[in-house]
């Protein structure tokens, strides 16, 4: 009973940080886009006088959306209308649960695991939660009765489910490197040192699998530029029937699945909540792996939004053929190369 | 001017281009540069140390917004010498005003060698396109577009409609005199 309710403690402060981190990726964005065109950014929303470098926009944002009339159109399927949004969401949020935020540590004669929900499986578990997500996408077209919006949820799908593959082949051979689909050994197996001083981060492992995967990954989440499915301010997406709370639930789905593709990044390749050259053990270094996790995450998020900003936009069938025909080949290749070169270091 | 040609030669679809990962690397320098140089200013200046702007970036309603030396702004009805309007109510500009909006009552000028004045001239504004067609098509030169106006607002749509006086000497739009 008790570790049932600390589970749930732990996976409720997972999906806080996760949310917490979502809206400040909606200043992140914003400020960062505009530093990098030479502009300043939204700076007018505030408190008392106070603007605090606009950070106040994403509470503003927030308000908007829940004030704002929620319009269903009349000929929308209305239960798979309303629930669309949250299949979105709820998917993601949960997959921000199995991510390894800190490791075993003995803290005040307990022995608490850092990572809400453990499991030997808990990368399929993360992956298939993130493709879960598609339906929500499929869902949202379908229901709200418009061509447009059908349209625009088939072409999510189709970029969705061709990025899938080429994210599970590539996440297949780094799991294949570690030996394991637990998310919380991974990170544990590149604790180690290669030659005694370059940390066995998946990324020195897998130079080529993490530059598959951080595209797959920007294809998986509908970042720019693979952003079709909603094409912002172009294209007609998936979404255009929704308004309010639900659209600002799908503007969500994003921010938390840029998280939960980021940290599986930091889980799989930049080593997770490891420190190199610290051992943490104790309530103190429970705090620095969550830090340090935080930090990684950050960091691979602020690379993905720069990427957004520098590319422009593919075209569809740019997009489904560098997913079929450049990355999946590629990742089908690295994971050939690292079953003989594991092979091979096995033999030794 | 005679029309001049540039050749504008396409560049070659190269391996280099082709896997993209090189030309995506070259554009994050060129964005990562623009970011941290930006941040660099904007903490100095912060710290209140004189560099290069970091941004460029008009603060609109605070500072005066910069407008382009032929921007076509709200409208103005020039004078002569005397005082009186120019304008000949010859009604080439409400012909040829594509938005229909420009309304003048004609009347007998006192002076016989003009013949013909505006009793009344009145443009909606709320209705007008800013295309520039009445100043271009006046004869006498009465009307022109170069006011540097552009915040022109009100709370009702028939404060739109600037009458012969207003349009003559200005006025103040209210969101500007409050
Ligand atoms: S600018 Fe164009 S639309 Fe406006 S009053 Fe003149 S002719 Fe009419
Ligand atoms: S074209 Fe010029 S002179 Fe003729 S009515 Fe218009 S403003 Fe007056």
């Amino acid at each position: 009973m008790i570790s049932v309710a600390w589970t749930a403690v732990k996976v409720i402060f997972a999906v806080a940080t996760g949310l917490n981190i979502a809206g400040f990726l909606g200043w992140l964005e914003r400020k960062q886009s505009a530093v990098l065109q030479d502009r300043i950014g939204a700076n007018r929303a505030e408190i008392f006088g106070f603007r605090v470098l606009g950070f106040f926009h994403p509470i503003a944002d927030a308000l908007k959306m829940l004030t704002k009339e929620d319009y269903i159109p009349p000929f929308a399927h209305q239960p798979f209308y309303a629930m669309a949004p949250g299949i979105s969401l709820g998917f993601g949020l949960l997959g921000l649960a199995a991510l390894p935020f800190g490791g075993n540590i003995t803290a005040f004669g307990h022995s608490v695991s850092l990572q809400p929900i453990q499991s030997p499986y808990g990368l399929l578990l993360v992956l298939g939660l993130l493709s879960l997500g598609v339906h929500g996408v499929v869902m949202a077209g379908y229901s709200s009765a418009s061509n447009y919006g059908l349209i625009g949820g088939l072409r999510g799908a189709s970029q969705m489910i061709a990025y899938e593959v080429c994210l599970a082949t590539t996440l297949s051979s780094v799991a294949f490197v570690y030996g394991t689909l637990d998310l919380q050994q991974a990170v544990l197996w590149q604790g180690r040192l290669l030659f005694g001083f370059i940390p066995a981060w998946g990324i020195v492992l897998q130079p080529l699998g993490f530059l598959l995967f951080l595209t797959a990954a920007a294809a998986e989440t509908k970042r720019t530029p693979f952003d079709l499915p909603e094409g912002e301010s172009e294209i007609v997406g998936y979404h255009v029937e929704y308004s309010g709370m639900k659209f600002g639930m799908f503007l969500m789905t994003d921010f938390v699945e840029s998280i939960v593709v980021s940290g599986l990044a930091t889980a799989l390749y930049l080593g997770g909540w490891q420190v190199p050259g610290l051992h943490l053990a104790g309530a103190l270094g429970g705090l620095i792996m969550v830090l340090a996790f935080l930090a990684k995450v950050m960091l691979v998020l602020f690379l993905l939004m720069q990427i957004r900003w520098t590319l422009p936009r593919f075209r569809f069938d740019q997009l489904l053929d560098l997913g079929w025909k450049n990355i999946l080949p590629l990742s089908l290749l690295n994971f050939l190369l690292t079953v003989w070169g594991v092979y091979l270091w096995r033999l030794r | 001017m005679a029309i001049k040609i540039k050749e504008v030669t396409r560049p070659p679809r190269n391996f280099q281009g082709q896997i993209f990962i090189w030309e995506v690397w070259l554009g994050l320098l060129v964005t990562f540069r623009h970011l941290f140089v930006n941040l660099w200013r904007h903490t100095l200046k912060a710290m209140g140390i004189k560099t290069e702007p970091g941004s460029v970036t008009i603060q609109y309603p605070e500072d005066p917004a910069v407008l382009g030396r032929r921007a076509r702004t709200r409208h103005r009805l020039l004078k002569r010498e005397d005082g009186t309007p120019r304008c000949t109510a010859c009604l080439l500009c409400e012909t040829i005003c594509p938005a229909k909006c420009i309304r003048i009552v004609a009347e007998d000028s006192p002076d016989v060698i003009i013949e013909k004045r505006a009793k009344s001239f009145s443009i909606d504004l709320g209705l007008c396109v800013f295309c520039g067609y009445c100043a271009e098509a006046c004869p006498v030169d009465a009307i022109h577009m170069d006011s540097s106006d552009v915040a022109i607002t009100a709370y009702d749509r028939k404060d739109m409609i600037w009458n012969m006086a207003e349009l003559l000497e200005g006025k103040k739009s209210p969101s500007i005199a409050q």
